[in-house]
């Protein structure tokens, strides 16, 4: 265990910000996670009990007849924001009074960086450079990525859980969303900060940085296991394996949602459920291909003259 | 006096005086009586200001502790008046908004204030530009604080900005009407991630300048516009022609592209991401102010219209 590499990268000034983001994660997660259970609780007893729905005021926060529905802006939100400002202006003051901004060497073209990293906030993206060709992972994950958080809106069709915590009313929204941003963006970050070293290799937490270490891996490419060598074949072959999952994960989904989701089901258009398909299944392709990659040292899947996947 | 006066020389010299030495009596016992008089109203009036003209000149109404006054103070100020004069009284909770789409903004606020301040010490060019970042670091009074805020409050925005969109998305707060402005939020995370990315680059040093190189190396693979994307080739594409070149302004990252960085960073993007910015406001309010917390609705109310509560 070598501690001094592990404090070494948790202390680098550009990384603390996502040493401090974990527990502050945590933190919302837990504050998000304990409104959301004592709203189920309440919905559940209104539920049970339609004359207690008829005149309860349908909140966990305490309110009394008589009581005035609205305060006024001036003090009672502006007095909270002023409040705010001071504490963000007193934490950002500490912390850069301790804390120093990095600065390395005059930028030397002829000198890389070892590993040279993106910024924090991208890091996830050049980790899934690990797994895709740069133009998957540098370019049309981050249009999806864009795109699928701008569909959001538009494809979520459930009227439930509008201005409230909920778990309850909307399992399979919240569920996605963990997924996308906790696994596959926040998760993705601390790999690339804490555990990739010197030529991206995976280097676990407290295990010394080896600038030398040289991995011999031998990665396959998926038609080669089935001894396909033509390069057609090889096209028709990885084409039929990315549209089969497509097809059978699609035809999988479809099973799933429309038993436990029957609702959003019915409600939803061809073209709402095809782009909720068709988000949902790339964003679970992620894993998959890490999963074939970290376990089974395959390459590409499927290979053609123009790009490979 | 004149008329009588008016038929000799001598007589009109004498009036002239007379009437001269009259008037300067009445001049002096006017500066005796009236000055102390005027000197005592004056006190008078101060000892209340908000009734001067000056004051009411910039504050259009008083400011007595009643409900209307509390209702105007908000509405008669052009910044306070993106909040409606009052708002439901459970929203004002920390608990529910996490403060955190208004500490997104303070944050910007604050990386504005501390931005301006550095570009009176920045050139943006090769050699100088490092050596401003010295300079600031050993001898510009405060540069170093100066330095840090800039970077960790970068860092905090976009910390913010994410569990800004967290906590929309868990209270359903993009759902109808809503669906509009978190587009525009997703926008502003766009311009957010550019902003500091954008930034990295301008000291000029190993980090910045490696971490840019990777990012954009990225945009080489872009399909069609980019030298090594899918089907670049089929287009014409070279290193001297493809988007990567016309984001750094040249192949590699060099003068032109600091020079670039340095005018997205400091203009482009932060007069696209204010303008994103009062859209963003302007409809939270339009969209009724903030979602919540809401009072629940029960699962047989899905598809009914909503009840007033
Ligand atoms: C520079 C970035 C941003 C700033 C300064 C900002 C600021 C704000 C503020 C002050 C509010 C009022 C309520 C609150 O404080 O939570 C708000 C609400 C909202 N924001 Fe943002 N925001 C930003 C980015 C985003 C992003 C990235 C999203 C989503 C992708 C988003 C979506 C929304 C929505 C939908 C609302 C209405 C929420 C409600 O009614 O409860 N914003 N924003």
């Amino acid at each position: 265990m070598d501690w001094h590499q592990l404090w070494e990268i948790a202390s680098a000034p550009d990384n603390v910000p996502i040493v401090g983001m974990i527990p502050l994660l945590f933190f919302y997660i837990y504050l998000a996670w304990k409104q959301a259970k004592a709203n189920d609780e309440l919905i559940g007893e209104l539920e049970t009990n339609p004359a207690m729905a008829k005149t309860h005021h349908r909140k966990t926060w305490p309110f009394r007849p008589g009581w005035q529905k609205e305060v006024h802006v001036w003090p009672f939100l502006l007095r909270i924001e002023f409040l705010a400002a001071i504490i963000v202006t007193i934490v950002l003051m500490i912390w850069s009074i301790t804390l120093y901004a990095p600065l390395e060497e005059p930028a030397n073209p002829n000198l890389t960086m070892n590993p040279a990293k993106a910024p924090w906030y991208f890091l996830g993206l050049q980790e899934m450079l690990v797994y895709f060709d740069p133009w998957i992972a540098g370019v049309v994950m981050p249009t999806l990525i864009i795109i699928g958080l701008m569909v959001i809106p538009y494809i979520d069709t459930n009227p439930l859980g509008s201005g409230y915590y909920t778990w309850k009313q909307r399992k399979f929204a919240i569920g996605t969303f963990m997924f996308g941003f906790i696994v596959l963006w926040v998760a993705m970050i601390i790999i690339g900060t804490f555990i990739r070293g010197p030529g991206w290799q995976w280097f676990w937490p407290g295990q010394t940085w080896d600038h030398n270490r040289l991995i011999y891996e031998v990665n396959r490419d998926l038609p080669d296991l089935f001894g396909i060598t033509s390069n057609l074949a090889k096209g028709i072959f990885g084409a039929i394996v990315v549209g089969g999952y497509f097809a059978a994960g699609g035809f999988l989904v479809h099973a799933f949602f429309r038993r436990y989701n029957p609702k959003d089901y019915k409600r939803m258009s061809l073209l709402q459920y095809s782009i909720m398909q068709f988000f949902l299944l790339t964003m679970v392709a992620l894993p998959i291909k890490m999963a074939l990659r970290l376990a089974l040292h395959i390459k590409y899947v499927w290979i053609t003259p123009w790009f490979n996947v | 006096m004149a008329e009588e006066n008016s038929n000799g020389k001598n007589g009109n010299r004498v009036g002239l005086l007379e009437r001269v030495k009259a008037g300067v009596k009445e001049d002096v016992q006017s500066l005796k009586t009236d000055m102390p008089a005027k000197a005592k109203e004056q006190i008078e009036g101060l000892k209340d200001p908000t009734k001067t003209q000056v004051y009411t000149s910039i504050f259009r109404h008083k400011h007595d502790d009643t409900p209307r006054n509390r209702a105007l103070g908000v509405l008669s100020n052009v910044f306070l008046h993106l909040h409606p004069a009052k708002i439901n009284r459970d929203a004002v909770r920390y608990s529910y908004t996490w403060g955190m789409g208004g500490i997104t903004f303070y944050l910007f606020i604050v990386l504005t204030f501390t931005g301006v301040l550095l570009m009176f010490y920045y050139h943006p060019s090769k050699v100088q530009a490092f050596r401003d970042v010295l300079y600031l670091e050993h001898d510009v009074p405060f540069g170093k604080l100066l330095r840090n805020m800039h970077r960790w409050a970068a860092h905090l925005m976009v910390i913010a900005v994410w569990l800004h969109m967290f906590r929309v998305f868990l209270t359903g707060s993009y759902k109808k009407p809503r669906e509009f402005n978190w587009n525009i939020g997703v926008l502003l995370l766009v311009f957010t991630l550019l902003l500091s990315f954008t930034g990295y680059l301008l000291p000029d040093d190993q980090l910045g300048f490696w971490a840019v190189t990777v990012g954009t190396n990225m945009a080489r693979a872009t399909p069609m516009l980019g030298h090594e994307g899918p089907f670049g080739k089929a287009f014409h594409m070279t290193p001297y022609n493809d988007v990567r070149f016309g984001l750094l302004g040249g192949s590699i990252v060099d003068a032109n592209a600091l020079l670039r960085s340095y005018i997205w960073h400091c203009i482009g993007i932060p007069i696209v991401a204010s303008v994103l910015m009062i859209v963003h406001f302007w409809r939270v309010r339009k969209d009724g102010g903030i979602s919540g917390p809401a009072p629940v609705m029960l699962t047989e109310e899905a598809d009914k219209p909503r009840r007033a509560v």
